[in-house]
């Protein structure tokens, strides 16, 4: 879609100076300024630059806290009581990087939506979405390394259980497990490389987010019609303002909710047992994550069985290594997304079936999440293998039996066609 | 109908009966529960805080009777270790009043030129010193259980509030969970009802978040400690005071918290106000 010639033109001799010779301000024009974007995009489209705004956010308060922290096991839970009682401002930069995370992890799950329900995902977008599942991915490392820093309770309980799984793989788990611990437990070796990974997860993520951008800007954005762009002139309008105005109003009413929880709810979604320092000797009654793993937790744990040869002794799998490859399953399966879902028809707008599947896929993730803050006991764990069971069910067999059966709606023939008949019911 | 339709109809209801099975199946679990207990088995009662709100504040009268109970009654087991004297001042005390405070207390120093550790009357710079040499000695002289820090525990003390409580509590702004319970726990010992067994030297306490029972004796009686405010000298009284204190020493930037969000939000909420107008402005040129 940006595949029309730059429109840059130099505004003096400096600037042409600088075109000639390393064109950045005309990549800057082309991607934040010209770059054209459909005209009727709605404002789940606005995420994205939310996400932006919100990693920019979550390195620059990090880089400040880093210079206060201490990663050691004895000092580290101190040091962040240090920052928040000392520190100046320490207290709101701690509470905008925890509750960061929380929105950062909240706006991802809308964008990651919005982009199933728009099949975002469909050709030629399979790499872009790629990379997204990608940046989910080093993003849920990133935020769990940051949970162990604190050195609370659940941090040291949460670091424990996480490293735990990679045990449950045949052979290479156990070294794996130590390679990460940096021993056998969970200690000052751990709390170092886990503070050292902290730090340049992000940077990583910085650089899968400007491919992921740039794959967008090769193949333009979707909108809620799923039709590609026909006319470049009718269909679509300048980044700037427009998409600019958009994305400024919606990151505003973002930054309402996220400073109501900033400042007047700042442990709302944290446990409050990471006000405990972290003590190797005493598990916490409930080891619980941060909201935005419970549903993966759920995952984890729905697997109490060992999945074996019926009627006979023989365990090919046990329950934990089956919890593993269930979790990590449940990221991967993202990836192959675009193939899962071949139908045609992008927008969920025109499928009427796949849209009620996607309300319900979106029901089970919440119930999902509600199952892995309760404990792993009774019909908590069968709710959670009924609901995992509809978690890959609707990638492996629902999507597939849609795109195959389902009769969709008639598309519009383009995007104007379809701004024009919503203009005439209004 | 066509047949697709009726078939996928027929999935979406099974996925929907699927859905409310587990979620029935949840909820009786929750009810004939047994297995595993499920503490405190009451929740914190509600209790009044100045600090509670948009506009919290702290009532400084009361956090001054609240470390007066804390440094009479509490701090005989309980540290209060990341709390130094100097910030007393924020509880409305003069410098030299925190000075004379402080030198109450006597620190280990050193060491001196001869390589020795000393004791010397304690400065606004240093912190409360614990009951305790350490924390062995803190578990050995309390049946192995140290009694916990009180620097946080008004953060670290907030039973679950359960659904769909804590949906509400986004709307009503609750987070005064940790003093309610702790409220709750120093008001809420009782005799040992009937048919429930604990076990020795424990008391019966249904607000006690780790089981029936604690190994805390209940620490306060009526006119334990002398206000010379007028204020009442019950037990009530005390725990509202004593928590409001753990409060503060819990989160001693609240207020300047709650103070500076109001101004984040009203500028926020202004900004995005004209942002509106502006992409709307922007937007109309659209309009053909």
């Amino acid at each position: 879609m940006s595949g029309g010639h730059s429109q840059y033109v130099p505004v003096n001799g400096f600037m042409k100076w600088m075109d000639d010779r390393l064109p950045l301000p005309r990549l800057v024009y082309d991607s934040f300024i010209a770059y054209p974007v459909p005209r009727n995009l709605n404002n789940w489209y606005t995420f994205g630059a939310i996400l932006s705004i919100f990693m920019v956010l979550q390195i620059i308060t990090g880089i400040v806290l880093a210079m206060h922290f201490v990663a050691s096991t004895d000092i580290a839970f101190n040091s962040i009581e240090s920052i928040m009682r000392d520190v100046n401002y320490g207290w709101l930069l701690r509470r905008l990087h925890a509750n960061g995370g929380s929105f950062f992890f909240l706006a991802v799950y809308i964008h990651i939506f919005r982009g199933m329900y728009y099949g975002s995902y469909k050709a030629p977008r399979e790499i872009l979405w790629i990379l997204g599942v990608f940046i989910f991915i080093i993003m849920m490392a990133t935020a769990f390394m940051g949970y162990v820093l604190p050195w609370g309770q659940m941090s040291y309980w949460a670091a424990t259980v996480i490293t735990g799984l990679f045990s449950a793989i045949p052979i290479v788990g156990e070294p794996i497990q130590q390679l990460l611990l940096g021993g056998f437990a969970v200690g000052e070796p751990t709390l170092n490389r886990f503070f050292s990974l902290h730090y340049l997860l992000p940077f990583m993520l910085v650089g899968l987010v400007i491919l992921h951008v740039w794959a967008l800007h090769v193949v333009g954005q979707t909108n809620p019609t799923g039709v590609e762009v026909k006319d470049m002139k009718k269909e679509t309008v300048p980044f700037t303002p427009y998409a600019t105005m958009k994305d400024a109003f919606a990151l505003s009413l973002f930054f309402v909710l996220f400073a109501y929880f900033v400042f007047y709810l700042p442990d709302y979604l944290g446990h409050p047992d990471n006000y405990i320092q972290a003590d190797p000797l005493k598990t916490p009654a409930h080891i619980v994550p941060e909201w935005y793993f419970l549903p993966f937790y759920a995952i984890l744990r729905a697997f109490d069985f060992n999945i074996g040869i019926p009627f006979t002794d023989i365990v090919l799998i046990d329950s934990k290594l089956a919890g593993v490859i269930a979790m990590f399953g449940s990221l991967i399966v993202l990836l192959f997304l675009p193939w899962l879902d071949f139908g045609k028809t992008r927008s969920g707008d025109y499928r009427p079936l796949f849209r009620q599947f996607f309300w319900i896929f979106v029901i089970v993730c919440i119930g999902l999440g509600y199952l892995g803050s309760r404990p792993a006991e009774g019909g908590y764990i069968t709710a959670a293998q009924i609901l995992t069971a509809a978690y890959f069910g609707h990638f492996l067999i629902i999507l597939p039996w849609l795109s195959r059966f389902e009769k969709p709606k008639q598309v519009p023939p383009s995007i104007a066609d379809a701004i024009l008949a919503k203009n005439k019911a209004a | 109908m066509k047949l697709t339709t009726v078939f996928s109809r027929l999935i979406a209801a099974g996925f929907a009966t699927m859905l409310s099975a587990s979620m029935m199946t949840t909820s009786i679990r929750a009810e004939e529960d047994g297995s595993s207990p499920h503490y405190p088995i009451n929740h914190p009662k509600p209790a009044h805080w100045s600090f509670s709100g948009p506009f919290g504040h702290w009532d400084l009268g009361q956090l001054q009777r609240g470390l007066k109970v804390y440094k009479e009654v509490c701090s005989s087991c309980h540290s209060l270790d990341l709390v130094p004297f100097r910030k007393l001042h924020d509880l409305g005390y003069s410098q030299a009043q925190v000075k004379a405070f402080a030198a109450e207390y006597e620190v280990t120093d050193g060491p001196n030129p001869e390589g020795e550790m000393f004791d010397r009357p304690a400065k606004p710079s240093d912190y409360f010193p614990g009951p305790y040499a350490n924390a062995v000695e803190a578990a050995s002289l309390n049946n192995g259980a140290a009694p916990p820090d009180f620097s946080l525990l008004a953060k670290a003390r907030a039973p679950e509030r359960g659904f769909p409580t804590f949906i509400f509590d986004v709307f009503t702004m609750y987070a005064e969970n940790g003093p309610d319970y702790i409220y709750s726990l120093l008001t809420g010992y009782q005799d040992t009802p009937d048919g429930v067994e604990i076990g020795e030297d424990i008391y019966y306490n249904p607000y006690f978040i780790g089981g029936k029972a604690l190994a805390m004796a209940p620490p306060l009686e009526d006119d334990l400690v002398d206000y010379d405010d007028g204020t009442a000298q019950t037990v009530d009284q005390y725990s509202q005071d004593v928590a409001a204190f753990m409060m503060w020493a819990a989160e001693p930037n609240l207020v300047e918290r709650k103070s500076l969000g109001f101004k984040v939000m009203l500028f926020l909420i202004i900004f995005s106000i004209l942002l509106y107008f502006t992409k709307k402005r922007v937007f109309t040129n659209l309009k053909d």
